[in-house]
């Protein structure tokens, strides 16, 4: 390929700065590499500035910094965005009569109102999507960003399911977001009493056998026995894990002792929804991991969460995956245990046991830095964040997600998205990253326009696999887009997390190429 | 969340074909093998009135149940299309009629999952998991066969295909596996096809790792369907073989694109397909209508596929299927509810074509399941483990890893002797 000299040499300029990846050592010793290791995974990766900020205030405090974060301000542009969408959003009990009224409304009028019935759950997944993604991209506070990812997949409800089309936004911001740092008791009962998961586990099906709904006009009588789901992953899943010591004897038994545990619409009682109902209770004796259980009614349940809460089991299977997440894929033995040890003193304090895992010597190992093969999620994350590309329209990067295989809420199974190389890295994950890094590179996505909009939910033509589509919709893209992300400063922000292989290929690459190879990198699909 | 509608899947595809999955290293591939036996599944999302495809309409019960959208008796006006004497085919299925005729068609009436839920949800994963009841299973029962068919010599990146714009959950799982974009989106060309482009990315990714062969891998299955659905070739042959072109969007189109590649491509041993849009709970309409309006570009795709495949036909297994049937009675507004049992359809391969399959326990009330809809009297996973066993010779042994947990036998008589 031909170049004018003018080209030649405006390259060869810039190659000293794409060149320059020797890790800065800056004077009291932090080591760049580190510094972008607890970016890398305290965050959804380095924005610009970020490198720069914690250089200077060093790593013990970036750390300190993002395990309190009541301490960090929002900032105004962002809580301003918030309390719009706040504002905007009907509660959860507003938001299921709407989606009922509009299933009525399906079965008497037809196509009509099959549409408004579209419209609707269109506008709450966009909304939870702009409540998600906001935060994640834009919050100083990373690390509780990070670990409402980590809990949510933890405790994954699917949106596609009924009901909790229209719930998991205010089961992230009611069971999940508060207690994402706080104390594991608190955050598992706070997804116990939530509707997103008593629907999605069939728990709110779960009666007492022989009970039968006189008159009553809850929806779909069909509670018609006890239901398991919610007992057997609440243990397995959620839990004591799969080899936690457990039987399908305790799993039934835990079943009885959930019997009632439902919600109510109409309830009005306060905001919650939750509503224990002794009438579908079991309120029979019962022998649960090995222990007698005398008839309480509710009481039963919050007991059997306070045991499952302390077991040793439990603590490991968190901590596993706690380190699973946070160091690699198969995490070293001793710090799992050391780190169980913490949960079980602290009892379940989560900001002290990720505050051991920061400090362990493991999580410090150069072996662990860039180990980790990013999910779709943290992929997309990352990317936005290290362009510094301001987010108005999310709906690109919804589509992105769906393209690489992880939608937001759209994990069906109850074991949430994973987060291991094993799980995401095929052929078709490289090619479409591909895309994806070339569309963001190129200010082909559409994320300044008004939500919903422009972007379409999908971004079919930014993600065509290698990106580009055809010739005219790249003209057209260009035109509603933004411009190109530069390079050079992408580089700034990476740091020596692109390696000098990788920034040789840049520099000797055309100029329009160059953003779309760091973000497409090898280097860039690990963390 | 969306809909899983055919037509907005097609609206949504992206461009290019991408192997999904993992692994996709490991040398599996081509079947290469004449004769190998081949699979394609079309599943109908939504929960199709199977009552309404193969009616049974030498029941007095159907016709006063279902006063207004019962298909008429054959011979009537816009009647059924009469197969056995007790059943009849949807009129806006003719164009199937001839395989019937020749003995390439097959049903297997109430049949379906022995889970009792009425969740599109929870009975679409369930049949696509080959698990009913059980919500952990990770991944999706074509994608267990496929790492369950016997290992070939020559690695071909499309052995398993799935059309649409995300992976289905049948296909899902360890096993590499590629997802074709629907419409004309699957040709598209992308930055990766310019070659100053990929020289880079080649550059970035000439490593041995996993990473970099996963690179690799995709490049080569993206020139592979470019090269299988070259527009060129695709228009001498339509004009040559097809005597005209197929519908512009839609089912018949992708299945036709579908026939084409697997004719082209012998190393395609199993598909899948989805279509939506059967939920008819208000004026599903009879012989014209709603449903009639689905089935009509339906019955034309699946011919489309058949006449496509050509002599290959004999080696395709098509089978349609639908996460639960509809309920027996008509409701309130024209339309039918969530029900239990439905109509499996199996078209081509080594099927007994010309009957009806299975046991039909009847429209009278005690023989209702839950008093409202039709019982399953055969297990969907009956119907397709005597598919994988026989046709697709798969040994007994590695049955159990495709539908774990799972006693059934098979159903006698389904294949040709």
């Amino acid at each position: 390929m031909a170049y004018g000299v003018g080209k030649l040499s405006g390259m060869l300029v810039l190659s000293t700065a794409l060149l320059a990846p020797a890790a800065l050592r800056a004077d009291d010793g932090i080591d760049e590499r580190a510094a972008l290791h607890v970016l890398n995974r305290l965050s959804f990766g380095p924005a610009p500035g970020d490198l720069a900020h914690v250089m200077q205030v060093g790593i013990e405090r970036y750390i300190d910094e993002q395990l309190h974060p009541e301490r960090l301000p929002i900032p105004e542009p962002l809580s301003r965005e918030l309390a719009s969408l706040d504002s905007a959003s009907a509660s959860p009990r507003e938001l299921i009569n709407q989606y009922r009224e509009a299933q009525r409304a399906v079965r008497s009028e037809g196509e009509d109102a099959k549409a408004l019935q579209r419209d609707l759950l269109h506008r709450v997944a966009l909304e939870a999507g702009e409540a998600r993604l906001l935060q994640a991209l834009q919050s100083p506070r990373q690390l509780q960003e990070v670990m409402v990812d980590f809990w949510f997949n933890h405790f994954n409800v699917f949106a596609g399911k009924g009901l909790d089309r229209v719930l998991v936004e205010s089961y992230e911001r009611e069971a999940i977001r508060p207690y994402a740092l706080g104390h594991f008791r608190d955050l598992l009962g706070a997804t116990a009493h939530h509707p997103a998961m008593l629907f999605y586990l069939d728990n709110w099906l779960s009666v007492s056998p022989g009970f039968r709904l006189r008159g009553d006009a809850r929806p779909t009588a069909k509670a018609s026995g006890l239901n398991e789901n919610y007992a057997r992953e609440l243990m397995e899943l959620h839990t004591l894990g799969v080899d936690g010591g457990y039987d399908q004897h305790d799993v039934t038994e835990l079943a009885r002792m959930l019997t009632g545990w439902t919600f109510d619409p109409r309830t009005e009682r306060g905001d919650a929804l939750f509503v224990f109902d002794p009438r579908r209770h079991d309120n029979g004796d019962k022998t649960w991991l090995g222990r007698q259980v005398t008839a309480g009614g509710q009481a039963e349940g919050e007991w059997a969460l306070d045991v499952l809460a302390s077991q040793p089991a439990t603590a490991r299977h968190i901590s596993y995956q706690l380190a699973q997440y946070f160091v690699a894929d198969v995490p070293p033995p001793p710090l799992v245990e050391r780190l169980a040890h913490r949960f079980l003193e602290t009892d379940g304090d989560i900001r002290a046991v990720l505050a051991s895992l920061f400090a362990s010597k493991e999580f410090r190992h150069p072996a662990f830095q860039g180990a980790k093969f990013k999910t779709p999620y943290q992929y997309v994350l990352s990317s936005l964040r290290a362009a510094g590309r301001p987010v108005h329209n999310v709906s690109p990067l919804l589509g992105a997600l769906n393209q690489l295989g992880m939608p937001l809420y759209g994990c069906l199974t109850p074991d949430g998205y994973k987060n291991t190389e094993e799980a995401w890295l095929s052929p078709d994950a490289v090619s479409r990253r591909i895309g994806f890094a070339s569309a963001l590179a190129g200010g082909r996505l559409a994320l300044e326009s008004t939500p919903g909009q422009g972007g379409g939910t999908m971004p079919a033509t930014a993600l065509a696999g290698g990106g580009a589509g055809s010739s005219r919709e790249m003209r057209e893209a260009s035109v509603k887009g933004l411009p190109p992300v530069d390079a050079t400063l992408l580089l700034t922000t990476l740091g020596s997390s692109i390696s000098a292989k990788t920034r040789a290929v840049v520099a000797q690459s055309a100029p329009a190429l160059r953003a779309a190879l760091v973000l497409g990198s090898p280097d860039f699909m690990h963390h | 969340m969306l809909r899983r509608d055919f037509l907005k899947m097609a609206a949504l595809g992206g461009a290019v074909l991408h192997p999904c999955g993992r692994a996709a290293i490991a040398a599996r591939g081509a079947p290469g093998d004449a004769g190998a036996g081949r699979l394609v599944v079309v599943f109908l999302r939504g929960a199709v009135d199977g009552l309404s495809v193969v009616v049974p309409h030498g029941e007095p019960e159907y016709y006063r149940v279902r006063p207004t959208i019962a298909l008429a008796r054959p011979g009537g006006e816009d009647g059924v299309l009469d197969l056995d004497g007790h059943f009849g085919l949807h009129p806006a299925l003719a164009p199937l009629l001839p395989y019937w005729q020749g003995g390439r068609l097959a049903f297997v009436h109430a049949s379906g999952s022995p889970d009792p839920s009425r969740s599109h949800f929870d009975a679409q994963d369930y049949m696509e998991s080959g698990t009913p009841g059980r919500k952990t299973t990770p991944d999706g029962w074509l994608n267990r066969l496929l790492g369950a068919l016997p290992p070939v010599a020559n690695p071909a990146p499309l052995r398993a295909l799935g059309m649409g714009a995300v992976l289905p959950r049948a296909l899902a799982g360890r096993q590499p596996v590629a997802n074709l974009p629907l419409g004309d989106r699957a040709t598209r060309p992308t930055l990766l096809d310019r070659p100053n482009v990929a020289q880079a990315f080649d550059r970035l990714y000439d490593n041995d790792d996993k990473l970099s062969r996963a690179y690799r891998e995709s490049q080569r299955a993206h020139k592979e369907a470019m090269e299988a659905l070259d527009p060129a070739r695709l228009e001498q042959e339509m004009s040559a073989a097809d005597n005209g072109a197929p519908p512009a969007a839609g089912f018949p189109g992708d299945a036709a694109r579908l026939a084409r590649l697997m004719r082209q491509d012998e190393g395609i041993q199993l598909a899948f397909m989805a279509v939506g849009g059967w939920d008819t709970h208000a004026s599903q309409g009879a012989a014209k209508g709603q449903l009639a309006g689905r089935l009509q570009p339906l019955a034309q795709g699946l011919a489309e596929l058949a006449r496509g495949l050509g002599p290959r036909l004999d080696e395709t297994q098509i089978v349609v299927m639908s996460e639960f049937g509809r309920t027996v009675r008509q409701n309130g507004n024209g339309g039918t509810d969530h029900g239990h049992g439905n109509v499996m359809w199996l078209l081509g391969g080594s099927i007994a074509g010309g009957k009806v399959h299975g046991r039909w326990p009847g429209l009278d009330s005690p023989a209702l399941y839950e008093g409202r809809d039709l019982a399953v009297t055969t297990d969907f996973r009956d119907v397709l483990v005597t598919l994988c066993e026989r046709h697709l010779r798969l040994a007994d042994v590695r049955l159990a890893e495709v539908f774990p947990g799972f006693a059934g036998r098979g159903l006698p008589g389904l294949l040709k002797a």
